[in-house]
């Protein structure tokens, strides 16, 4: 293979690129980047590249082949080529994402109690009520510091316009930032001069402000918390992240099994006996937390978990009940909310939503399959959704069928045509389609970390770019104001 | 710490161990061959006895030869003692307890598990057996010595300490067994260069046969047999594993060695005594199976009250609060 991957004759194909623009030329915040890496000189980047899934596999951030019986393990596709974003517009999504933030918690905290916005007629009574993840048991709850969306993971994508959307609000428990500061610390390794001169701002505190945040919920009488992480177990597909951040944070990583309920306080069982625990990062779904108050076949969860919540015995991360925020359906409401609860105009505008429910939404997206993407209201990793433009006529017909029998689990939005990033594709690069996860953490203040997972989808063409779906992931650089120190260290 | 954190590490361990030992095991073997032709066939089969699972192994192999032996021990998926279901299971224990055990261990094991795989996937054909098997054999210590330099030497490396330590005693008593017993040729071989030939494959099997030369210099059972289970100073003789092992049973617990407060401590330090007071020649006079046998049902009794202290799960009717309230 003649390997000389270089950028010249680059083509962005008329698509949004992150690094090129127009005239193919790279932007000004890449320009460091493309000069590097077209000075490199014959396979030095396919050797960077091969060592970092090297790295990759060595660290056994893997995942196992489904159905293989060899054992064998797959690292989750990482590109080289990083995308990048400059300190002006970074700061206006971090703006946009607090401000989201900010009213999506008012909106988790007021559903649950007075129902304001329900009453107020800005979201419809019946789409709250129909909200799969809406749960009635945390009517009245409380959480502690008023806080229930303590970690999020929003989906931001940039269109053809050059605008930056929010695609979708994941506060149950987003995971991936595993691989933001796996991806950074094995792309320093690659590119130690780039990332001195380029300014890219560090991504390596998130552990510590996670802990942080998680602290700052402990019961208030409790001087020096015990925080854990709480796991569905090795065989879960985010299993590595969980063991991750516990480690990172030097707290214990506990399965179900490790915790019993006594005397309205949650233990763990430790080899010298039971062990208070006060702040819990669950990472398993409220479906599977309290068998007693959720699904009462749950093997996951600990019994009697929700009890000492309600006390204020115990404070859980995040708290039960946001996903009522994650309902794609309830998303078309955020701008709404922002203007209710802020008093504000939304920074980061929605993807435009058309809501099935509604009757003249729905003759729209009926007619306009073809064109639209339709989503499930509950549905994640890219499943039980409908590429338009990409669709067969048998499967637009099969979801006309599933919106007319059931329009409230269903919206639509227009197909975006997603910004690209080059790729390594072969011997030489072409442009990928990706999107954008920042990580948000909400205790004694919002904080969005400078950075994020940058997915992309491998295959020509395609829009998804979940893992499960031929996705990977790059490097994402957000770059320090001029001024500023970045403060990104030497490995 | 947890107690499910505490037996994963005790497992880990005990299963890396496990592995390192069957390589010891195949590899002593492959090297009598080399010096021995005759006969060799004969070799294979006590190998395959000494795993009591000489059913599993008829029912799954037609000949008991090199290439059959070497495939049931090390790539044998089926098997669970192979060497390769070992380090899964050493290697699943790691991944759940990978944010207690230091970054540098899981790297070292997972590697190590990897290159296993990889020949097991191509059917366990490699070019040279006897490098493999040297190879299996460092990243085995590579990963004792990277959880020796990289943890803190508190609960945690005690429990992976006490694992490691506890099999090892259990394997080298197996080792000294096969030999003495299944290995031994008829009665006119004793004392030929045949018989010094395997006792010295044995010591090497070790990695003794130098330290035991330094010390006694000619080859004779007793102190052969002095050496692998009385030696206090070499680090694959019993009562060294032993007393290592009990060691860090009292770092866990606190309690001061020669004292106990729980059952895991009274069998261990019993035995551990009755070793550190005993004559080679009391071990020989009263049969070295027996003896053997007697020490492995003491030591399974031992691991049996360390699974009873620390992993067992207890009802919560009997909750008692934890001293130490630990870390942040």
């Amino acid at each position: 293979m003649s390997d000389h991957l270089q950028f010249l004759g680059y083509d962005t194909e008329g698509f949004f690129d992150e690094l090129f623009n127009d005239g193919n030329q790279p932007r000004p915040e890449g320009q460091l980047l493309v000069e590097t890496i077209n000075s490199l000189g014959v396979g030095e980047l396919r050797m960077r590249q091969e060592a970092i899934e090297r790295t990759l596999m060595r660290m056994g951030i893997t995942f196992a082949v489904y159905g293989d019986e060899q054992g064998t393990e797959k690292i989750f596709p990482f590109d080289i080529i990083p995308r990048i974003v400059g300190a002006a517009e970074w700061s206006r999504v971090e703006a946009g994402l607090k401000q989201r933030i900010r009213a999506l918690n008012c909106f988790i905290d007021d559903v649950y109690h007075d129902q304001n916005i329900v009453n107020d007629g800005i979201v419809p009574r019946e789409l709250l009520e129909d909200a799969r993840t809406y749960r009635t048991e945390c009517h009245g709850l409380s959480p502690p510091r008023g806080i229930w969306c303590h970690i999020t993971g929003t989906d931001l994508v940039r269109h053809a316009d050059g605008q930056i959307y929010v695609l979708e609000d994941n506060l149950r428990c987003p995971s991936g930032v595993s691989y933001v500061l796996q991806n950074r610390m094995v792309m320093k390794r690659s590119f130690p001069q780039v990332f001195n001169s380029a300014r890219v701002r560090p991504v390596i505190d998130y552990p510590g402000r996670l802990h942080n945040t998680l602290r700052y919920l402990a019961p208030s009488q409790v001087d020096n918390p015990t925080t854990v992480v709480l796991t569905p177990g090795i065989y879960n597909s985010a299993y590595y992240e969980h063991s991750f951040l516990a480690q990172q944070m030097g707290v214990q990583l506990v399965e179900g099994r490790d915790l019993v309920v006594k005397d309205g306080f949650v233990f763990m069982r430790t080899t010298t006996g039971f062990e208070r625990v006060d702040v819990i990062y669950r990472r398993i779904d409220d479906d599977f937390l309290d068998p007693r108050v959720f699904r009462d076949d749950s093997m996951l969860g600990v019994p009697g978990i929700m009890d000492v919540y309600r006390r204020g015995n115990v404070a859980l991360a995040n708290a039960p009940g946001t996903g009522v925020a994650d309902d794609k359906v309830i998303y078309a409401f955020v701008p709404d909310m922002i203007n209710y609860y802020l008093n504000e105009e939304a920074i980061l505008p929605n993807v435009p939503t058309y809501v099935c429910q509604k009757q003249d939404d729905r003759k729209y997206v009926l007619e306009n399959l073809d064109k639209l993407v339709v989503k499930a209201a509950n549905e994640a990793g890219g499943y039980g959704m409908l590429v338009g433009p990409h669709s067969t006529k048998e499967e637009q017909q099969k979801f006309a069928h599933l919106i007319n029998e059931n329009p409230r689990n269903y919206i639509a939005q227009p197909t975006l045509s997603l910004s690209r990033v080059p790729t390594i594709v072969d011997d030489h690069f072409e442009g990928r389609h990706v999107d954008l996860r920042p990580y948000i953490l909400y205790g004694e203040e919002i904080f969005v970390l400078p950075g994020g997972l940058t997915r992309v989808a491998l295959r020509k063409g395609s829009l998804v770019v979940n893992s499960s779906q031929g996705g990977g992931s790059k490097d994402t650089w957000v770059l320090a104001e001029p001024g500023m120190p970045s403060g990104e260290m030497e490995p | 710490m947890l107690s499910r954190v505490a037996e994963s590490i005790y497992w880990m361990a005990r299963y890396v161990e496990r592995a390192e030992n069957l390589c010891r095991y195949v590899d002593v073997t492959l090297n009598l061959i080399l010096d021995q032709p005759i006969g060799a066939g004969q070799q294979w089969e006590p190998l395959v006895s000494t795993t009591g699972d000489q059913e599993y192994f008829n029912e799954h192999y037609e000949t008991t030869d090199a290439d059959s032996v070497i495939q049931f021990l090390t790539f044998d998926r089926d098997y669970p003692n192979s060497i390769i279901s070992s380090l899964r299971i050493a290697r699943e224990n790691a991944r759940s307890v990978r944010e207690t055990i230091s970054s540098e261990s899981w790297e070292a094991l997972n590697e190590f598990y990897h290159f296993v795989l990889a020949a097991t996937n191509n059917g366990g054909r490699v070019e040279s057996p006897s490098e493999f098997f040297r190879t299996v054999r460092q990243y085995s210590q590579l990963f004792g010595g990277v959880v020796d330099a990289t943890m803190a030497h508190g609960e945690s490396w005690n429990f992976y300490n006490m694992g490691r330590m506890l099999e090892r005693a259990d394997k080298t008593t197996r080792i000294l067994d096969v030999k003495y017993f299944t290995l031994l040729p008829s009665i006119a071989d004793v004392g030929t260069p045949i018989d010094d030939l395997q006792w010295s494959a044995v010591l090497q099997s070790v990695s003794g046969l130098e330290t035991y030369r330094k010390r006694y210099h000619g080859l004779t059972v007793p102190r052969i047999i002095e050496f692998l289970i009385l030696d206090r100073a070499f680090p694959r003789a019993v009562s060294y594993c032993l007393t290592a092992a009990d060691n860090s049973l009292h770092g866990i617990t606190g309690a001061p060695t020669g004292e106990f407060c729980n059952s895991a401590e009274q069998r261990l330090g019993l035995l551990r005594s009755e070793l550190a007071f005993m004559r080679v020649e009391e071990i020989v006079d009263n049969g070295l199976h027996q003896f053997i046998d007697s020490l492995q049902r003491k030591m399974n009794s031992a691991s049996k009250c360390i699974h009873e202290t620390f992993f067992a799960l207890r009802p919560v009717e009997s909750l008692t609060m934890s001293q130490n309230q630990s870390q942040g």
